[in-house]
């Protein structure tokens, strides 16, 4: 079969699931959230709501594009693609199965780190393109999350590249099948993934750029319509990938422990998703529990708590599998 | 070549996805533009001043710390790979620990000369 017709089919199926997911994390971030605070959440449209999604989707689609007319009108148009397309991609990395993974180079921890680094670059140029005083501080503190927490993220997901031997996300999660999964070895990762992943995302504890109290919308106040639909489709598209990504370093990705991949068959995309969801479920919890942190105490953990714990964890971790090794070798 | 054409496909789909998107949005929505739509929102308000305001960046010293150890990371994931491989070398391990200890004295300087906060 000719590759680019491939390419282009595996790009549609994935552009519905990231749809898909928008949508229902939309509707579940309501309902969670409106639980949490001991609310409802949408009731009117459909049963239990659930017309809600299609209500948004119209309502995003028909309202009026506003151009704030002293905005910086190139960067302006530019910033949600760089926002969203970037984060579209790092989907393709995501081993939903054992063959369902859009594109599998060697190192697709690598790529999907790489590309989901983008987006606060998108943020940014949105923010100072607005050319508003709200926006321009969600901006600013857009670049300052991406310095605080990215080195955090990135050696976090250090120690399971370290015992898979393999910077290849479905490598990861075939060598976790066969032994156990990483989050026991590599518990303080996990947490300090979790973390990083709800500052990564902008979650509440983290939400600097969008701050609803003290900037309005942050980097998003001057958009509106579809413009503003897609700041917020890359947001839950990024949630997911976050998810993703930590249950395929850390829990097994589409793996259950005991049966083999040929058993589970078509039920590993299930597994999988499930399994994200479960953790989706666990960031919108900790958005409906615990209040903003201050900017400046933000930066802090980051740099102060997150960073030296992490660096020192790596070098603990790797002198332990050396002398893991030592004691079965006896090299 | 296979992947990264479909990585490729995924940057063309996810471009015209959104010029598609955009395009079906302006088609639906009106556009009956009139002044104050044009100003950019601040409470109701004429916009005062400048938009672009002076922002403290309290985090000047951050951004070049940041950079030095984002250097650092991109060291650490070869070295993770190889050592994943081979974890009977000794010499990887006392390596590695050395060049990470020359860049925690390094944050430990800074952190003592008060960098790592607002002030």
């Amino acid at each position: 079969m000719n590759p680019w017709l491939v390419a282009l089919l595996r790009a549609l199926l994935i552009l519905l699931v990231m749809l898909l997911n928008g949508a229902m994390a939309i509707y579940m971030l309501r309902k969670v959230l409106g639980h949490a605070h001991l609310r409802l959440g949408p009731t009117e449209l459909g049963p239990a709501g659930l017309a809600q999604l299609l209500a948004d989707i119209v309502k995003l689609l028909v309202k009026e594009d506003r151009h704030p007319n002293r905005s910086d009108r190139w960067l302006y148009i530019i910033a949600p693609f760089i926002v969203f397309v970037p984060s579209f991609m790092t989907f393709a990395f995501i081993p939903f199965s054992n063959k369902l993974v859009a594109a599998n180079p060697d190192l697709s921890l690598l790529m999907m780190l790489a590309f989901m680094s983008i987006p606060p670059l998108g943020i940014f140029a949105a923010g100072w393109a607005s050319r508003s005083k709200f926006a321009t501080i969600g901006a600013v503190r857009a670049v300052g999350g991406m310095i605080t927490y990215e080195i955090p993220l990135l050696l976090s997901a250090l120690p399971p590249v370290m015992l898979a031997g393999s910077m290849n996300l479905q490598a990861i999660v075939v060598s976790q099948s066969t032994s156990i999964w990483y989050v026991l070895p590599c518990l303080p990762s996990f947490i300090m993934f979790l973390i990083c992943a709800q500052m990564e995302t902008s979650q509440t504890p983290f939400d600097m750029t969008e701050a609803d109290q003290e900037l309005v919308a942050g980097f998003a106040t001057e958009y509106s319509a579809m413009r503003f639909g897609f700041m917020y489709l890359a947001e839950f598209a990024e949630n997911f990938v976050m998810a993703a990504l930590a249950v395929t370093l850390f829990l097994g990705g589409w793996t259950l422990p005991g049966i083999s991949a040929a058993a589970l068959g078509p039920f590993a995309v299930l597994v999988f998703v499930a399994k994200c969801y479960i953790l989706i479920f666990l960031f919108m919890m900790i958005r409906g529990t615990y209040s903003r942190y201050r900017v400046d105490h933000y930066m802090e953990v980051g740099w102060k708590r997150l960073l030296p714990i992490s660096v020192v964890w790596i070098m603990v971790f790797a002198a332990a599998l050396r002398v893991i090794a030592m004691l079965k070798g006896g090299a | 070549m296979f992947q990264q054409i479909i990585i490729a496909c995924f940057l063309v789909f996810g471009i015209a996805f959104m010029l598609l998107a955009l395009g079906l949005s302006w088609l639906l929505s009106p556009t009956r533009p009139t002044k104050g739509k044009g100003i950019t929102f601040e409470c109701g308000m004429e916009p005062l001043g400048l938009p672009w305001v002076r922002y403290r960046s309290g985090f000047f010293v951050y951004a070049i710390l940041y950079v030095i150890f984002d250097i650092e990371t991109a060291f650490l994931y070869p070295w993770a790979l190889s050592f994943g491989r081979m974890a009977t070398n000794w010499f990887l391990l006392v390596e590695m620990l050395i060049f990470v200890a020359i860049l925690m004295a390094g944050l430990l300087y800074a952190w003592k000369e008060k960098a790592l906060s607002w002030h």
